[in-house]
């Protein structure tokens, strides 16, 4: 039987008629957690999030609530919220659907969270190319002020939190949480180095700072609804809750798709209709451009309960944290780019390095040279000037990119160049010996 | 040294199997070097914040296992406590020794660590050393051979970056060689108190730039090309004047301010080329003003004293010292010294006045502005000095006006005067006629032009000595440079002075003046020139601790935040 999506934060949003006004919310029961929040111990409402086993929503996975616990509450500085609303990583576009669709989702979830961790000033950083999503978040705030939702005495408990909307200038290096931070100090973002500084201690303005993906925030309201038992129940255990899944490229239905518990194949397939027609998908980038890739055909060894092995494909792999992670890959931010039988898989690379190359944020000599390096190899490979060892190279430079950096950043160029190569190795040795004596680039693309 | 004990605070820190005893956050690199081993790095200066961004320093990096349920430390069989080693490597600037830390610097991994930097560092970077300006300074050059893999893989076309961009007025940016080490933003900020450089654009296309409408031009920018560690940036007054390793370095002092900032000078063949800081942590860290690297020009200015003069007309030194010493035997004479002669220079011409009928020799203030940096109020390097010779016993004054007095009501009869033009100490031409005056000094003022004996003397770039810096801390210069043929050395000019005077013999060495000096001085008792510390060695300054000295502090870098340690599990 075809599964169906498991609609938690996606649910009012996608209903016909349901608009970004406070109404539409407020008809379904909105802001009614907020209520039942300020009427909690902080604390209880930090154990319930806890006890979710809600896991970050931005690409690393940290459980939240653990988050939460690092934050300094002893050094009587005040602590801050932070919304990392600086989607962009090749592939995912999963929060501008939440702060388009249904703003006071975010709001709530952030007032929530910032009256569980005494948190009386919250931003919500979005990054430049989405003014649409900062304009509506603005109107929100404003009619959630209205309304005694944000600001002072809030639901006329006297818990105070402003929240505001700051536009990043756009930069990938901005959605790193040091990054962010300094971006919003006004300061080039340039990530911090960790240790010592990690922002639960010394985060905005040197106070203790939480920084959490839209995601992660909207969820916070669902986990105060349900209990964080019940929440548990979605999905599998250490991946509890939902997750939009960003589906593009060449899949018969592309979009985002709210799951929970399923496979990779019945996203592929059931919900995203499988390859167009014709054609046969080739590989998965699971979750953003950075992750490392997988070969559709590709198989993985597991382990049953009872300690006996079996092999599955990719489309068995289960769709969350750690299913993708035990097939090689991370399920990153959840943006999953498809890639069908058409896809020139040197291309795929020369393309994404042009991207890593231009977003790095040039602290690092590492991930500085090395990205731009990799840009110049791969695209000299896609035009008619490879030469022999090239891969070798390539998949040797990108190993000193990776963990030698302040950010994980470095990674976004070594993963994709080195699961690439390790892959497709032998597909991108003979494109690139056929680039070398054939058509020029521009039209080998055409006739695809 | 004795053997440091358990008690001490100091830990133990393994480096590449070595125990290394330091104290508890000292940075890795300082610890490491203390042992004697090289972690290479370009963004780490230990007068800096540290930014961590050159990646050189890379180290793999240990720390003794604890159980997580018991809290107990894990061993090996053997009882020794078990390393867990952190899977990836970490910057060593940015890691602070603790307890029973281990970090290899030349394992496998940490030499393909630096293998790989050094060919991103020198993938856009030009390899044109034999013309770069940092050639022989350059550390890029130095940890290519040490620690590159020794060819490139690069085939790729080399980014193009501005040549030549004129930072300041003394500062020029090659941009192409600039590493981004962020060390001359970071000078800017937390050193010079001047915020004005930063990074513009991204990837391997960033560039240093000052801000919009902003230049690099405060007194302290030409630091920012002392610390650059390749060939980006480079002084305006130096650059492709000479290689460095054609040229003597010799030990000095900056004699702009009492701060007496510790310099090196940098000469060829009797010519001085530049001036750089000498890192002294009590006195100026590693930084010096601008303002004091040009000083050496006045060797070569045009109104520099070649040779002796008497009544303007050139004389030998025999000729100019008979007359000086007729003139100084033939009235009451009133001496005025310099806060800028030296302190064995001070003492001769304490012995010559008091000789001369026992007054004491007055000094000249120089009192300007000072920046709480390293340029003080006082501009004379040595009133501390004419305090500790016994030359003076108060303070000197801006207008000499009693000397003026004296002149004009005919008490004196002769000058002697060294280094100091008197028609900016408040005397009138006319003042200065009335009077025989014997002047020492180096360069042609109004007060030389009116004297009746000119004895040429030398620079501090060209002599030995020493002054005492506002912290009376006694700090010796060297010579650098042989003075023109027609100056002499103001100790053996004071000196024959003095013979002649007293008719008895008179120290003109240095060393004769400090046996002399270290017996009459209490302050000075068992030194000698000989047993100054090359960083100096502060005097006890007590007696004069009630005078009402000028200067305000000295800089010395204080890190803006301090250290937080990690949070558990982070």
């Amino acid at each position: 039987m075809p599964v169906s999506e498991t609609k938690l934060l996606m649910k009012y949003a996608d209903e016909p008629g349901y608009t970004p006004g406070i109404e539409s919310y407020l008809a379904v029961g909105g802001y009614e957690m907020l209520k039942k929040a300020v009427g909690m111990k902080p604390e209880d409402i930090r154990g319930e999030v806890k006890a979710s086993g809600l896991r970050g929503r931005g690409g690393a996975g940290f459980p939240c609530g653990v988050k939460w616990d690092l934050v300094d509450r002893k050094s009587g500085k005040p602590i801050y919220l932070i919304c990392n609303c600086d989607e962009s990583e090749p592939g995912t576009f999963k929060d501008r659907q939440l702060v388009h669709k249904d703003p006071h989702q975010l709001i709530e979830g952030m007032m929530i969270s910032a009256f569980a961790n005494d948190v009386k000033f919250a931003v919500i950083y979005i990054r430049e190319e989405m003014p649409k999503g900062a304009k509506i978040l603005d109107a929100a705030i404003d009619e959630a002020r209205a309304r005694g939702f944000v600001g002072s005495n809030i639901c006329g408990t006297g818990f105070s939190c402003e929240l505001i909307v700051h536009r990043g200038a756009g930069a990938y290096i901005c959605g790193e949480e040091t990054g962010l931070i300094e971006s919003l100090e006004g300061k080039r973002a340039y990530p911090r180095i960790k240790p010592p500084y990690f922002p639960a201690v010394l985060g905005l303005y040197n106070c203790p700072t939480i920084v959490n993906n839209v995601e992660t925030l909207c969820n916070v309201v669902h986990i105060l609804r349900m209990g964080a038992a019940e929440y548990c129940k979605i999905g599998r255990p250490n991946n509890t809750g939902t997750r939009l899944w960003c589906v593009s490229g060449h899949v018969q239905r592309p979009g985002y798709y709210e799951v929970a518990g399923i496979t990779m194949g019945q996203l592929l397939y059931d919900l995203c209709g499988g390859p167009l027609p014709g054609r046969s998908f080739k590989a998965i980038v699971p979750g953003g451009g950075s992750m490392k890739i997988l070969r559709y055909d590709e198989k993985f060894k597991g382990k049953k309960p009872d300690g006996a092995a079996y092999e599955y494909g990719v489309d068995d792999i289960p769709l969350d944290f750690d299913g993708v992670a035990a097939a090689g890959s991370m399920s990153g931010s959840a943006g999953m780019m498809v890639m069908d039988d058409s896809v020139d898989i040197l291309e795929a690379l020369a393309n994404l390095m042009q991207f890593y190359a231009h977003e790095s944020c040039g602290q690092c000599t590492p991930c500085r040279e090395g990205s731009q390096w990799a840009r110049k190899i791969t695209a000299r490979m896609c035009s008619s000037n490879a030469k022999p060892g090239d891969l070798d190279t390539l998949y040797d430079m990108a190993g000193n990119i990776g963990g030698r950096t302040v950010c994980p950043m470095g990674f976004s160029t070594t993963w994709p160049v080195q699961s690439y190569i390790d892959k497709f190795r032998d597909e991108i040795e003979a494109k690139a010996r056929d680039n070398r004596c054939g058509m020029p680039r521009e039209a080998r693309l055409i006739q695809k | 040294m004795s053997e440091p004990t358990k008690d001490d605070g100091l830990i133990s820190v393994n480096i590449d199997g070595v125990d290394v005893r330091c104290r508890p956050g000292d940075n890795i690199v300082e610890v490491a070097a203390s042992a004697g081993c090289e972690i290479p790095h370009y963004c780490y200066h230990p007068k800096l914040s540290i930014s961590g961004n050159c990646r050189m320093c890379l180290v793999e990096m240990g720390l003794p296992g604890k159980d997580r349920a018991t809290g107990k430390n894990l061993t090996n069989p053997d009882g020794s406590p078990l390393i867990q080693w952190f899977p990836g490597p970490a910057i060593g600037c940015g890691t602070k020794a603790a307890p029973g830390m281990h970090i290899r610097t030349k394992s496998e991994m940490v030499t393909k660590c630096r293998e790989g930097v050094m060919e991103f560092l020198l993938l856009n970077h030009p390899l044109d050393c034999p013309i770069c300006d940092q050639a022989g300074e350059c550390r890029l050059q130095e940890f290519s051979t040490h620690y590159g893999r020794g060819y490139s893989r690069f085939l790729e076309e080399k980014n193009v970056k501005p040549k030549r961009t004129v930072l300041g007025p003394r500062v020029i940016l090659d941009d192409e060689r600039c590493i981004l080490c962020s060390r001359c933003i970071r000078f800017s900020r937390e050193i010079a108190k001047d915020d004005v450089l930063g990074f513009t654009d991204r990837g391997s296309y960033s560039t240093l730039t000052c801000y919009p409408g902003r230049q690099l031009e405060n007194n302290y920018s030409l630091n920012t090309v002392d610390i650059c560690p390749v060939g980006a940036l480079t002084s305006t007054d130096f650059r492709f004047k000479m290689r460095v390793w054609f040229l003597k370095q010799t030990p000095s002092i900056d004699t702009e301010t009492s701060v007496g900032c510790n310099t090196e000078v940098w000469s060829r063949e009797g010519k001085i080329y530049r001036i750089t800081p000498r890192r002294n942590d009590e006195v100026n860290d590693t930084w010096m003003p601008d303002s004091g690297r040009v000083l050496y020009k006045q060797v070569e200015a045009g109104n520099r004293l070649q040779q002796s003069l008497v009544r303007g007309q050139t004389a030998a030194l025999d000729e100019a010292l008979r007359e000086a010493t007729a003139l100084l035997k033939n009235g009451p004479v009133a001496v005025v010294g310099s806060g800028r002669s030296s302190v064995e220079e001070q003492f001769l011409l304490a012995k010559l006045a008091a000789a001369l009928g026992g007054a004491k020799a007055q000094l000249v203030s120089r009192v300007g502005e000072g920046d709480d940096l390293l340029v003080s109020k006082d501009k004379n390097p040595n009133v501390r000095g004419a305090l500790v010779s016994g030359l003076i016993d108060a303070l000197p004054e801006a207008k000499l006006d009693g000397l003026a007095a004296s002149i004009d009501s005919g008490k004196v009869k002769t000058l002697l005067v060294v280094g100091e033009d008197l028609t900016l100490a408040g005397l009138s031409e006319a003042q200065l006629a009335k009077v025989a005056i014997v002047y020492i000094g180096t360069h042609l003022d109004a007060t030389a032009a009116k004297a009746a004996v000119v004895v040429a003397g030398l620079t501090v770039f060209e002599k030995f000595g020493s002054f005492v810096n506002q912290q009376f801390r006694l700090q010796k210069f060297q010579k650098a440079v042989p003075g023109p043929a027609g100056a002499t050395d103001d100790l053996v000019v004071l000196a024959s002075l003095l013979a002649n005077v007293s008719g008895s013999q008179a120290p003109s060495t240095l060393e004769s003046v400090w046996t002399a000096m270290s017996a009459e001085r209490p302050v000075l008792a068992g030194l000698s020139y000989a047993r100054i510390q090359a960083t100096g060695t502060l005097l006890d300054g007590a007696a004069w601790s009630g005078l009402p000295f000028v200067e305000t502090k000295t800089l010395h870098f204080e890190p803006a935040a301090k250290p937080v340690l990690a949070v558990a599990g982070a």
